[in-house]
């Protein structure tokens, strides 16, 4: 009777931890999201942080775009050779990068690098009482530090991914020509044809939707850092393991709204 | 005087504050009223910067009253709460100054955010420029904090939580890590702005020697330094000592009955004076 009862009291502490941050997770979208309509508006912060989110990471999606199209390209064309298909290689590259690996490889990459970047940023300001004073000296820390990261990731993670894709295009596109002696206009043909409206909807929602999860996650662990330097390192690796799952997960879901209509 | 028929400008009704079901500040009770100092002493973890965040509307009590100015900070939302903190400065326990700005953003942040204070554009650089000289520290406008010394930041930090001219001041361990030299500069600073702008002050510090200095000297404004005060009026009767013990307020009274105390934890923080 005993142990049962000491079993429960265990079951619901381990429970609250998580129900707890879930919903101060809630409650911090909910006010970053509602201060997107409220002033002040930081207006110089998103343009720094547009700067830091966006053309900071453009190298990076740059370099895994070309790669990804390139991988993608070499794989297909193997695949599509055993059944005459080498042709065909431009609209599966084109298909599954806009569907897939554009939306979902740009925002890893942005999860890794921003990510743990607003979680690093904002923990540190935290042990340090940074946001503290914040607070006392008349500012909403949500307002001057999350919602201007959010406004800035929102706006660049589909430009980002529009960038990726067409980068990944062009790696196929090198292949195509080099390796499997495809004519350039075929290539490109095959690449535009197989596109739909629909393709592009779902790879503009995405990463619209991870640009959502990234940096509110980022914000959201950074923001409940405790335990000094060592509590802003554990903070930016829980930011880009949950950024990374859950960018998964939605992916999943995304995709799967969409094949449920039966557009894919 | 008698202080019981004034206002207080914070008041702490049983204030109990929790952090995962562990008492941090337990049932405490106090009042401070206008001109008055109150050091309050305390071991590390003992609730001392809780209070003062407390006292700020940072950290919300899980049960009892805050009073500041005599609104009732419990009942107040966050944005309602920036009126009551435009009224007090406060030095936390590091400084901390922004990082990202320099010295002349982070004194000029609570001049240019802080809604109530209304200043306006034009004159915010002469108030920087004036808080800066105020702790001596006029040449480093364009300093980043991490270009400057712990204890230059320091005084950096108490001009930007003097900079409004606020009537409460609150000071979160001043002087902790710092040297003697550098630590009896700051507390000239906190006593200069005590004396100069006739603010009511919460010093909290494990040190006993600066709330030493807060009861018993004053500044002398025409030498620029510190002197002791002789009259009865003075600093040492407006000033109340606190002791804080694992979140419950183990002692109030005044520096005589302070040292006069036996208990085995209070007397760990007292240096007894020779008395005339």
């Amino acid at each position: 009777m005993v142990a049962s009862e000491f079993e429960d009291e265990l079951l619901l502490d381990l429970l609250k931890e998580p129900v707890l941050a879930v919903q101060e997770f809630i409650l911090l979208t909910g006010d970053a999201l509602r201060n997107i309509l409220r002033r002040p508006h930081y207006g110089a912060d998103i343009i720094l942080q547009m700067d830091t989110i966006g053309v900071g990471s453009l190298p990076l999606v740059v370099l895994v775009g070309l790669f990804s199209g390139v991988v993608m390209a070499l794989q297909m064309a193997r695949a599509l050779n055993q059944y005459g298909q080498v042709e065909k290689t431009g609209t599966l590259v084109s298909i599954t990068l806009v569907r897939e690996l554009g939306p979902v490889l740009t925002a890893i990459m942005m999860a890794g690098r921003n990510s743990s970047g607003m979680a690093s940023e904002l923990g540190s300001m935290k042990v340090t009482e940074q946001i503290d004073a914040m607070r006392a000296l008349g500012t909403d820390p949500i307002q001057k530090l999350v919602t201007p990261r959010l406004e800035a990731t929102c706006l660049m993670l589909p430009l980002l991914t529009i960038i990726a894709d067409f980068v990944g295009m062009f790696g196929g596109w090198i292949i195509a020509i080099a390796f499997l002696h495809l004519p350039s206009r075929q290539y490109w043909s095959s690449v535009w044809r197989a596109l739909e409206w629909n393709d592009v909807t779902q790879g503009l929602i995405k990463p619209l939707v991870f640009a959502v999860l990234i940096s509110l996650i980022g914000c959201f662990y950074g923001l409940r850092t405790t335990g000094g330097t060592q509590g802003v390192g554990r903070a930016t690796t829980q930011a880009v393991v949950w950024a990374v799952v859950l960018i998964f997960i939605v992916d999943a879901m995304i995709t799967k709204v969409f094949v449920g209509q039966g557009a894919s | 005087m008698p202080s019981e028929s004034r206002t207080p400008i914070l008041r702490f009704d049983n204030v109990t504050v929790s952090f995962d079901e562990v008492k941090v500040l337990a049932d405490v009770s106090f009042a401070a009223y206008e001109s008055e100092s109150r050091v309050i002493l305390g071991a590390a973890g003992s609730g001392k910067t809780v209070l003062l965040k407390t006292a700020l509307g940072l950290i919300r009590p899980a049960s009892g009253k805050v009073y500041a100015f005599g609104q009732d900070l419990s009942g107040l939302r966050e944005d309602q709460l920036f009126d009551v903190r435009s009224k007090i400065g406060m030095l936390f326990q590091e400084g901390a100054l922004f990082d990202s700005l320099n010295i002349e953003e982070n004194v000029a942040y609570p001049l240019i955010n802080q809604k109530s204070i209304h200043c306006p554009p034009e004159q915010v650089h002469p108030r920087v420029v004036e808080a800066l000289e105020f702790v001596e520290l006029g040449e480093t406008l364009e300093k980043f904090p991490s270009e400057l010394s712990g204890g230059m930041r320091r005084r950096a930090a108490i001009a930007r939580a003097v900079v409004t001219g606020p009537p409460l001041t609150l000071y979160d361990s001043p002087t902790a890590g710092l040297d003697p030299i550098t630590a009896h500069t700051i507390v000239t600073l906190l006593i200069k702005e005590r004396d100069m702008a006739n603010t009511t002050t919460l010093l909290a510090t494990h040190r006993y020697q600066d709330g030493n200095l807060i009861a018993n000297f004053r500044y002398n404004s025409e030498q620029g330094s510190l002197e002791p005060a002789r009259d009865g009026a003075g600093p040492r009767a407006r000033t109340t000592f606190m002791v804080m013990q694992e979140g419950r307020l183990a002692f109030e009274g005044d520096q005589d009955q302070l040292e006069d105390s036996t208990d085995p934890y209070i007397t760990k923080f007292v240096k007894r004076r020779i008395r005339k």
